[in-house]
């Protein structure tokens, strides 16, 4: 895929939504396009986190738990970013990708995707838009766990 | 001596005699030669030879033979004696290192906290290299030129009384003054010696210390503290010449103006008649001869006093109080026995340098067969046991026994065999890994090598040369392995046992990747190199089986691979030698003749032209450092403003209308370049065709400079240059499976180990150079490894001291259960003194004995003393 079509699909991702094609293009141009067939694992629980991927095509499940016993919290689908927890907290990877279907995606950097956030506070804020949408839906997830649970204590 | 003074007396003959006629004034006359009779006493004359009768002509040409004759003995005589001195020198050097180094392993550990080791090196290679020089001289050359200089001077004195005693004089001046004068240059001498041995010293401390100075930006104080150094050699030496010069001078005065007051006086007297011409003639011949002995003579001096000093200079540095006992360290190839009995410490005490007490008046016992792990706060005294246990420092009271001997009076061959001691601090020899693993195995030349027609000759003559100069005669060569100490028969059992115990460690698959990485001949591993077409048949099914076969872009002849760089496709092989520079590649006429005649010029032109553009256009308003540009292959951000400029220079210009630079430059952009990895969208099927014809025609006749530099790709052949990794894919792996590569390399492990490859890979791996002092291995490893090398010995008593401190504590605590099972299973158990780094792990361990300020506060088994002891209790927590 050439450079000027994956600047294309990267101006449909929100994160990217205000960043100029010029720069978009440095952006893929710096980062890898990383093809994934379905059932393969991007990165799995625990492995140092070294990059984030913004998945341009495909979709992807976000599993919890040792191999034996996981279970899956969310899917992710095209234009979503993923593991940017561990680069941004430097922290080991608090969950397993693994594809659904055959993925494309963007793999950033570590360095390079905190280098983006310290030059563009747009992307900061999105950011901290999509972390923010992840907790309110795990604060909802959780608040409807422990409403099952102590029900299920009730009875 | 004898032949020398006749040397002298010849010319005379020759001039008085045949040249100026005396004797022959008739012609015809005939003169006796080589008569040889004597007078004796009581028995009257005595004719052994009547002579021969010769004319004035034969005579000359008689007396000038005679005279080639002696130049021939004497010139005989001086090689006969300067070969025997050189090789009395060269014996005598070779002895005074040796004796040095072995003072060396001889010093007591302590020496080596104040000796600088690049000193220590200066003084055995350059200092002592004169006194083997010197050696030589030592009694030859006083007795040949105070021979010669005698000679001369009695024969000027038979010749005439008055000009020898000119000569005398001169003489008697010169050996007084100049030996004065030179007493000054004695001492310049002696500073000279020491500050380039300070020099060494920094020099080697710099490169030591390179990353603090780095790190303290303290550079340029280095500098200075160099130029400052070399500021007083260069004042010393300078000082040193101006004395030499000025000593030469005098000299050399003295030595002109005796000829002066020869011609002058001398000439008086032949006016007079009372000297002929000959006598004077062959007066100032031998008088020429004179000052060379004499100034050799005078320098001989000189340099008798400078070796003094320098003897006694490095004298001083090696005659050290303490030093081991010799017999200590004899060699014995005798099969130790092993230890039978416990391993105490006896109201040992150990004082640091500074006199704190790292350890106090303790006494405990460690039995055969039983692991104690020791466990205490920082400086609680068990680094300090586990070194005295280990003979590293000497204690200060008290002993280490093993049952009725003293540790330190038992020979090394039974503490190093029977004893092991590794810890966190690691050396490694330069060498390959093997040679390192089997360091600890190499106590005596067990199996002597056995040689052959011109090679025993030669090994007989290193012997006798070693013997004569003193030197030990054991063979360097002969197999030093101690097969039986490492548990096994011989060479074939080794490989197994080592890696077991690599397997312990946890670092099988590092050297495994060494041996992936590594370039290997053909030759060496036939079980890879003949299979490798059925080993990369076999992969690539693998590959397939994991789904993974889109991943690797295999190498095919016929076909261009997208995932390797432009140049990699059109070369085709894997580099053997120096690396052509893109540049240097694309200037070179042989490469542009052939891309012309492919038709390629301009379709890499216009990539070129596209790349610059692409990378100026993404780059131009970056600032030099940011982090992008560690992606860029193409360029440097330097050179971003000149590609700029070039760009303008050239646009809307074809490749045959720029200047060859320019268009050399521009073509030297694509070989970089690799499609799925930059996505300019610039490289087309029909250029990648070509470029497949490219490399068709390339090949075709190659230039011997490029030659020797390519080995090519060809998937029916094992390629030496490339490294087995490589070999392996013949192939890349695919941009997009980037990710994959971790994959990849897994598959490749297990892959190795179903073909049965993987102990010949590990054995490549094995051969891995590990630089100096280990360098080339990581921290981790190091210590793995060192760990491997004292357990390789089956020692009796294993001491250690936080030996895999660079590793994290789970790892430390795998590999330690690791061992301890191999332990269980094998019929080797020895008994282990371990200093743990944390706590936790002494649970492991049989018995704890918990140190605190220099002495143990209590031992027991884990369970007990984490209920009952305080202090241990929180070092647990």
């Amino acid at each position: 895929m050439p450079l000027n079509d994956e600047v294309e699909l990267l101006r449909r991702v929100p994160l990217f939504a205000d960043i100029s094609p010029a720069k978009l293009k440095l952006l893929a141009f710096t980062s890898d396009i990383v093809s994934f067939g379905a059932g393969r694992i991007l990165f799995n629980q625990g492995d140092q986190g070294d990059a984030a991927y913004v998945l341009l095509s495909g979709s992807a499940e976000v599993l919890i738990g040792e191999p034996s016993v996981q279970f899956r919290v969310d899917t992710i689908e095209t234009n979503a970013i993923v593991g940017e927890i561990s680069i941004l907290c430097d922290v080991t990877r608090t969950a397993t990708i693994k594809t659904l279907e055959p993925v494309t995606a963007l793999r950033i950097r570590k360095e390079h995707f905190l280098k983006l956030m310290v030059e563009f506070p747009e992307m900061g804020i999105q950011i901290v838009r999509v972390l923010a949408e992840r907790l309110s839906h795990t604060t909802a997830a959780l608040a409807a766990a422990r409403s099952e649970l102590s029900k299920a204590g009730r009875q | 001596m004898y032949t020398y003074f006749l040397s002298f007396d010849l010319p005379k003959l020759i001039v008085n005699g045949p040249i100026q006629g005396e004797g022959f004034a008739a012609p015809g006359a005939t003169q006796t030669y080589m008569k040889l009779a004597f007078d004796l006493p009581f028995w009257g004359p005595v004719s052994l030879f009547p002579g021969l009768q010769l004319d004035r002509f034969s005579a000359l040409v008689y007396l000038s033979l005679i005279f080639l004759l002696l130049v021939i003995i004497n010139g005989a005589f001086k090689l006969y004696i300067n070969t025997y001195k050189g090789r009395l020198g060269e014996r005598m050097l070779r002895r005074i290192r040796f004796e040095l180094v072995d003072r060396v392993l001889r010093f007591p550990p302590h020496q080596f906290k104040r000796v600088k080791p690049a000193e220590l090196a200066t003084m055995v290679k350059d200092e002592v290299e004169p006194l083997g020089g010197f050696i030589g001289d030592a009694f030859v050359q006083p007795a040949l030129l105070g021979g010669q200089a005698a000679t001369a001077l009695i024969f000027i004195l038979v010749q005439n009384l008055w000009l020898g005693m000119i000569a005398v004089g001169i003489v008697a001046l010169q050996l007084f003054i100049i030996p004065k004068m030179r007493k000054r240059l004695l001492v310049l001498g002696r500073q000279r010696q020491l500050t380039a041995r300070e020099l060494a010293g920094r020099i080697s401390e710099i490169s030591e210390g390179i990353a603090n100075i780095h790190s303290h930006d303290t550079s340029n104080f280095e500098r200075a503290d160099i130029a400052a150094r070399l500021g007083r050699i260069f004042k010393i030496r300078y000082d040193l010449y101006q004395w030499k010069f000025l000593v030469k001078f005098i000299n050399n005065f003295l030595v002109q103006v005796t000829p002066f007051l020869f011609y002058l006086v001398g000439g008086y007297q032949v006016i007079k008649g009372t000297l002929d011409v000959g006598q004077l003639v062959a007066v100032i011949a031998a008088y020429k001869d004179l000052p060379s002995p004499l100034k050799d003579l005078i320098d001989w001096d000189q340099a008798r006093q400078d070796v003094n000093i320098k003897y006694t200079q490095v004298f001083e540095q090696f005659d050290v109080d303490n030093m081991i006992d010799p017999r200590i360290q004899a060699v014995d190839s005798s099969d130790i026995a092993a230890l039978q009995f416990p391993l105490a410490a006896v109201n040992l005490s150990v004082t640091d340098e500074s006199g704190v007490k790292l350890l106090n008046r303790t006494s405990l016992e460690i039995m055969p067969g039983e692991t104690v792990a020791i466990v205490g706060t920082t400086g609680g005294g068990g680094e300090a046991l586990t070194s005295a246990l280990a003979r590293l420092v000497r204690p200060d009271g008290g002993k280490v026994v093993i049952g009725p001997h003293d540790v330190f009076e038992l020979p090394e061959a039974v503490t190093g065999r029977r004893m092991s001691y590794a810890a966190s601090d690691t050396y490694f020899f330069h060498g390959t890994l093997r040679d390192n693993l089997l360091y600890g195995l190499k106590h005596a030349p067990l199996k002597p090598l056995t040689y052959e027609g011109t090679a025993l000759a030669q090994h007989k003559w290193r012997i006798g040369e070693s013997r004569k100069s003193g030197n030990p005669d054991f063979d360097v060569d002969a197999d030093w392995i101690d097969y039986a100490a490492a548990g096994t028969a011989g060479p074939a059992d080794l490989p197994a046992v080592i890696l077991a115990l690599l397997d312990a460690v946890q670092i099988t698959k590092d050297i495994l990747e060494l041996g992936l990485r590594a370039r290997t001949s053909a030759a060496s591993y036939p079980n890879i190199a003949s299979r490798i077409v059925t080993v990369r048949q076999a992969f690539r099914k693998r590959l397939q089986e994991e789904n993974l076969e889109d991943a690797v872009v295999p190498f095919q002849a016929g076909a261009y691979n997208p995932e390797a760089t432009v140049s990699e496709n059109f070369l085709f092989g894997a580099a053997t030698g120096p690396v052509l520079s893109n540049l240097d590649l694309a200037k070179s006429p042989y490469f542009r003749s052939v891309l012309e005649k492919t038709g390629l010029t301009d379709d890499f032109y216009r990539m070129g032209l596209a790349i610059a553009g692409n990378v100026v256009d993404l780059f131009r308003d970056l600032p030099p450092d940011h982090i992008f540009f560690q992606n860029l292959t193409f360029m440097t951000p330097e050179e971003i403003p000149e590609y700029q400029a070039l760009l303008q220079r050239t646009q809307g210009r074809s490749a045959s209308s720029v200047s060859a630079a320019d268009c050399s430059k521009i073509i030297s952009l694509t070989f970089s370049y690799v499609e799925p990895r930059h996505r300019f969208g610039i490289l087309d099927e029909a250029v990648m065709a070509r470029i497949v014809e490219l490399r068709r025609q390339l090949l075709l006749n190659l230039p011997d400079s490029l030659k020797g530099n390519i080995e090519t790709y060809d998937p029916e052949r094992y390629n030496t240059a490339a490294p087995l990794m490589d070999n392996i894919l013949m192939g890349r792996i695919a941009y997009r499976y980037a990710d994959e590569a971790d994959n990849i390399r897994g598959i490749v492990h297990e892959f190795l180990n179903e073909q049965g490859l993987w102990e010949d890979v590990i054995d490549i791996g094995l051969s891995f150079n590990v630089g100096v002092g280990g360098r080339r291995l990581t921290e981790a490893q190091r210590q793995k490894i060192n760990l491997v090398r004292s357990l390789l010995k089956r020692a009796d008593y294993l001491i250690l001291n936080r030996p895999l401190s660079a590793l994290d504590q789970q790892t430390q605590r795998a590999i330690a259960v690791n061992l301890l099972e191999l332990r269980k299973q094998t019929n080797y158990h020895p008994a282990v003194v371990a200093v743990v780094s944390t706590p936790a792990l002494s649970s492991l361990f049989d018995r704890v004995i918990v140190f605190d300020r220099g002495a143990p506060v209590a031992s027991g088994a884990f369970d007990e003393l984490s209920a009952s002891n305080d202090i241990f209790k929180r070092l647990l927590s």
